[in-house]
């Protein structure tokens, strides 16, 4: 403690005339004492970690190991003043922890301990010399925080980055346009419909029936708890341009509360094709086909009705 | 831009190959009705794959060509309409009610046999049952 005090004291005489320099200068003293004390130091912030009962996720290894990796990273950061490699990693710590249940709150707990930690070390060691103490601080606290900010920004961007990927894959899960069989598609429609997703829903039908050269096609609203008119408006805009490509649409599934909402606030669906269930929406589907089958088989049908 | 009018059995088939002016769709509309007494033909195909706009000036010159040449003894079917183009149509309320439409060329064939057959089917008893 007194070799390491005088060397102290001799740096900071021989630093002090050149200013600017001299914060460099501490800066690289306060990271080789990091480096010096690195063992002690982190492991007395993993076991802060686990009083404080965070990540609790996971086992006291893991959190030793990811506390070593952050540690250095953290060094290494203060001494370079370049942050890319620590947000790479902040990207990767997250990757690997956020499928575990690890919370915001934890990770920017962890990270501000670890400054609480540093900075109590560094009140130790220079308890003896304020004035220097708060130099030293100075060049550490904003390079500290940059660093906290860093963890946590990289954390959040990746668990939105996952939000907005999983978003993606509702929004296409949503939507499935299904092949019955040959001509005959189904489209069931589950949960909320907004304008953006009416939309979506149709452009995906119009380009299914014809990829899959659809004759009828069967919507079945009954995973759909509410309409309002404009989403009605669009079901009617879906089935005329389904038309238009030569198709029929059948709704099916429209709920007696939707069925009452409809007719109370007079949106006119008398164009539209309705059956009361899926089973009988593909039961008229399938008549419908059949109606379109060679007209040799009509042929053979048709005179004796028009005989009698 | 002229619109070719190719004669295929009993159906006249316009093939649209590029945008139109609303001349040149006036010209097909005169020429397509005018051929439709002259070549005695049952079915009237109007093919729009190539056009991936259509203004409200198309649409209705689209369902005058069918209802004139109903007039005129013939069915008409309108093809390949895209998917992007139906859903600007319906947007702008144009729909072509009382127009067949259908996917493409081989479909709208199909559907003119039908739709042919059929009255043919229809018509046929009645003759002798007018004789007798």
């Amino acid at each position: 403690m007194d070799t390491k005090k005088g060397m102290s004291v001799s740096t900071r005489a021989s630093e002090a005339p050149v200013l600017s320099e001299s914060s460099a200068g501490l800066l690289r003293e306060l990271v080789a004492h990091l480096r010096q004390n690195r063992t002690q130091l982190r492991e007395e912030w993993a076991r802060r970690i686990t009083r404080a009962e965070l990540l609790t996720a996971m086992t006291e290894e893991e959190i030793f190991a990811e506390a070593t990796a952050v540690y250095d990273n953290y060094v290494e950061a203060l001494e370079t003043g370049t942050f890319e490699a620590l947000q790479a990693y902040s990207r990767r710590l997250s990757e690997r922890i956020i499928p575990r249940g690890v919370e915001t709150d934890e990770v920017v707990g962890i990270v501000l301990l670890l400054r609480d930690v540093l900075a109590r070390s560094l009140f130790t060691k220079y308890q003896d010399n304020v004035e220097k103490l708060n130099r030293i601080l100075d060049s550490y606290e904003p390079a500290a925080n940059r660093i906290a900010n860093t963890v946590a920004v990289g954390f959040v961007e990746e668990r939105e980055r996952i939000i907005r990927q999983q978003q993606e894959a509702i929004r296409e899960l949503s939507t499935p346009v299904l092949q019955v069989r040959e001509r005959l598609l189904i489209l069931p429609i589950i949960g909320v419909i907004d304008p953006q997703r009416a939309r979506q829903l149709t452009e995906q039908l119009l380009r299914a029936i014809r990829a899959n050269r659809a004759k009828v096609v069967v919507i079945d609203v009954t995973g759909v708890a509410a309409m309002d008119s404009g989403v009605a408006n669009h079901l009617v805009q879906t089935v005329e341009a389904s038309r238009l490509l030569g198709a029929t649409v059948i709704v099916t599934g429209l709920s007696p509360e939707i069925a009452q909402t409809l007719v109370t606030i007079g949106v006119d669906l008398s164009e539209m094709a309705t059956v009361g269930d899926l089973q009988g929406g593909i039961e008229e589907a399938e008549r419908l086909l059949a109606d379109r089958a060679p007209p040799s088989t009509q042929m053979r049908e048709l005179p004796p009705e028009t005989n009698r | 831009m002229e619109v070719p009018i190719l004669r295929q059995g009993q159906f006249l088939i316009a093939s649209i190959q590029s945008a139109l002016t609303d001349a040149d769709l006036s010209h097909l509309r005169e020429a397509l009705i005018a051929q439709v007494g002259r070549s005695r033909c049952r079915g009237v195909i109007v093919d729009v794959t190539a056009l991936d706009v259509m203004d409200s000036f198309a649409v209705r010159t689209l369902g005058d060509i069918a209802h004139m040449a109903r007039l005129r003894g013939a069915e008409t079917v309108i093809v390949g309409i895209q998917p992007d183009v139906a859903f600007a149509m319906v947007q702008l309320g144009l729909t072509l009610k009382g127009v067949a439409t259908v996917l493409d060329l081989e479909e709208g064939l199909a559907f003119l046999n039908r739709r042919t057959e059929e009255r043919f089917v229809e018509t046929r008893p009645k003759k002798p049952s007018g004789r007798g």
